[in-house]
């Protein structure tokens, strides 16, 4: 069934899809429903239903000159657009848009590496440049340079970094807006900018310094809908010459508190990658009184368990990235710091291995811990190599060969960087599903922290979606679509916010962020109206509504 | 006249073969890019024997059919097309502007080429 861009008469619409294949062919202006299938959601929990994201067609500029064509075009027409690079943020939506009827702007065809500088460390590309593109570029042209990918590698780095996505190396890099330098953006009515250094004519320093002068608008066009970016420079880590890792466990429940400051300290001095936590009692819950302690919180009894066990309450896998000699020191001090708060903390030495890796010392399947320890580290991703490793998580699996996650979902709430944020989130998570889904049980004093961004903690909030395998059915679908938005609500009162959600959520999420009347989304509506007063880049993206279309802020709350 | 007709076809089949070679070599480059990291045959992580998608073929058919997509024989280029636009569980579908139609007649033909000349393994 044909859908039309909320606003725009058929006649119109018409004249809208010539015009799109005079600028940018006639094959590049996809209208035929079997093609537009793979622009939905695959994983949408409104699949199939009338008022599920679907775009009304999708066109395919293959240069800027062509993006700034069709943005003109939905201008004059007043047709809402929804730009997508790569077109791969499953469990954020994929490349579905904000808005049913949108038109989607398929940037996938502008896919060159434009720059690399492997002594300035540093990048320019186009938006449909996957991380697999680039690690691919970075080993044809034997350039010593690392990329910060995300975990599934088809995603793009333009996307991903305007989605703020988030990676595994050192902190300045797998914050990638962090590491992004240097914009070039279509503005809503078709002007092309650049941000940073850029702005400056015969400037050599683009990707070297992203303010320039002035106000910085670039942060604006991530998880926002001010303008479509179509080249974005990136800072790279140059590759190190050494990789080194430890693991420290500590015996008490309670001494996560020191063993997180004493990470977080070695994080801000930058000498540690992205450290993983995670607690060795998980398989004592299959003990029924230790689990009976983990869902009280009975720290005096959990502890008892863990010492008759043998095992310590927490762990966490440290990695140096450096020189054999400074990795070894380094590692050094992370041990005698441990020991200065945690007397009694075990330290095992890891991997040492000279950079690059081989894969097949990626692949190494042995873990360097000895029993009951264990590595969780994803070497791939620390070493940034791109795979696609991570999509097995909504497949089949042995236990559970007929089923898969129709409903793919990431929700990632924001915690402070420190034990006792941590343990008041485990609780406060505890309680969400306890009053979510009554009778239902579920153990988070567990849980540990993910720290994907140097100074946050993240602690995942998709009880009822990834987590599980649902009922799959289109009612089974929807009722799980509201105990989400039910959880994001309970979450937000105890003070949790999400930091990326799928569009079907991203009003439900904006809408957390409520400080002084909304003033963060008054504030970014009105630049919004400013900006783009005909409301045609992605209306609703990251909650902003533009005027022209701000009626339908949360019209898909079923 | 039988002679010229003999010579002319002399000429033509070594071409349609090169074409054949080369959409197979084509094929065999877009599988690298496009599907080997999910269908290819290298090992998974966390020593894990086997990548996602052709662990999920192994689950789903418990050695009738290879997990292997280089081994199968009954992938018709409808078949793949029909895969690679719609998607199956939990793959999604692929737009045009990642691989192109042409693109996936090639894989088809490089599936095909490759499971003629490789044994299955179990």
């Amino acid at each position: 069934m044909a859908i039309l861009p909320p606003g725009v008469t058929a006649t119109d619409f018409g004249k809208v899809l010539k015009e799109f294949e005079a600028a940018v062919g006639r094959e590049w202006v996809i209208t035929d429903p079997d093609d537009i299938h793979p622009y939905r959601d695959y994983f949408s929990m409104l699949k199939d239903q009338d008022d599920e994201l679907v775009p009304s067609a999708a066109v395919c500029p293959a240069s800027v000159e062509q993006v700034q064509a069709v943005v003109r075009i939905a201008n004059r027409y007043k047709v809402p657009l929804y730009a997508i690079s790569t077109g791969k943020n499953f469990a954020y939506g994929g490349p579905a848009p904000n808005l049913r009827g949108s038109v989607t702007v398929d940037l996938k065809r502008m896919n060159r590496v434009l720059e690399v500088d492997e002594k300035r460390h540093i990048a320019l590309v186009e938006p449909g440049v996957s991380y697999m593109d680039m690690y691919r570029h970075l080993e044809e042209h034997k350039l010593k340079l690392m990329i910060d990918t995300a975990d599934v590698g088809w995603g793009g780095l333009m996307g991903n970094t305007l989605d703020r996505g988030l990676g595994y190396t050192l902190g300045p890099y797998r914050d990638h807006v962090n590491a992004s330098c240097g914009m070039e953006v279509v503005l809503p009515n078709g002007e092309l900018m650049r941000t940073g250094m850029g702005a400056l004519p015969n400037s050599g320093a683009w990707q070297d310094y992203r303010y320039g002068f002035g106000p910085d608008p670039s942060g604006l066009f991530a998880q926002g809908n001010f303008g479509i970016v179509v080249k974005m420079g990136f800072r790279l880590m140059p590759m190190p010459e050494h990789w080194r890792t430890g693991l420290i466990t500590v015996p008490k429940r309670r001494d996560f508190l020191p063993l997180v400051d004493m990470v977080n300290y070695l994080t801000d001095l930058f000498v540690i990658g992205e450290p993983l936590y995670s607690s060795p009692l998980q398989p004592l819950l299959s003990d029924a009184a230790f689990r009976r302690a983990a869902l009280d919180f009975n720290e005096a009894e959990m502890d008892r368990h863990a010492a008759a066990s043998g095992r310590h309450s927490w762990q966490v896998e440290l990695q140096f990235y450096g020189s054999e000699k400074t990795t070894l020191a380094n590692w050094e001090w992370a041990q005698e710091l441990i020991r200065r708060t945690v007397p009694d903390a075990n330290c095992f030495a890891g991997d040492s291995l000279k950079m690059p890796v081989t894969q097949a010392q990626i692949d190494a399947a042995e873990h360097p811990y000895p029993a009951p320890y264990s590595s969780v580290m994803r070497r791939n991703v620390m070493h940034g190599v791109p795979k696609l490793y991570m999509w097995r998580s909504p497949g089949r699996t042995d236990d559970s060969p007929d089923t898969w996650n129709e409903t793919h979902i990431g929700l990632f709430s924001v915690v402070g960087r420190s034990g006792e944020a941590v343990f008041k989130a485990q609780k406060d998570f505890q309680d969400v599903v306890r009053r979510t889904r009554p009778g239902a049980e579920y153990v988070s004093s567990l849980t540990p922290p993910l720290q994907w961004h140097q100074s946050a903690f993240f602690i995942g909030n998709s009880f009822f979606g990834t987590t599980t395998r649902n009922d799959n059915s289109p009612e089974g679908k929807i009722r799980q679509l509201r105990e989400l938005r039910q959880v994001l609500k309970m979450n937000a009162e105890a003070g949790h916010g999400d930091y990326r959600a799928p569009p079907l959520l991203q009003d439900d999420v904006a809408d957390q962020y409520s400080f002084n009347n909304h003033a963060l989304r008054r504030f970014n509506e009105t630049l919004k109206d400013a900006i783009d007063p005909n409301g045609i880049l992605s209306p609703g993206r990251g909650g902003v509504w533009p005027k022209a279309h701000r009626s339908r802020r949360g019209a898909l709350r079923k | 006249m039988k002679m010229l007709y003999v010579m002319m076809l002399a000429a033509v089949a070594p071409l349609a073969t090169a074409q054949e070679t080369a959409t197979v070599t084509r094929g065999k480059e877009v599988f690298t890019r496009s599907c080997a990291p999910c269908h290819g045959a290298d090992r998974g992580d966390f020593g894990r024997a086997m990548l996602p998608g052709t662990d999920a073929l192994r689950i789903k058919y418990k050695g009738q059919l290879p997990a292997l997509l280089e081994q199968r024989t009954d992938l018709t280029p409808a078949t793949i097309r029909t895969f690679v636009r719609r998607g199956t569980w939990s793959m999604p579908p692929f737009r045009k502007t990642e691989i192109s139609d042409e693109e996936i007649d090639a894989v088809s033909a490089y599936i095909a080429d490759s499971a003629r000349k490789a044994p299955r393994t179990p």
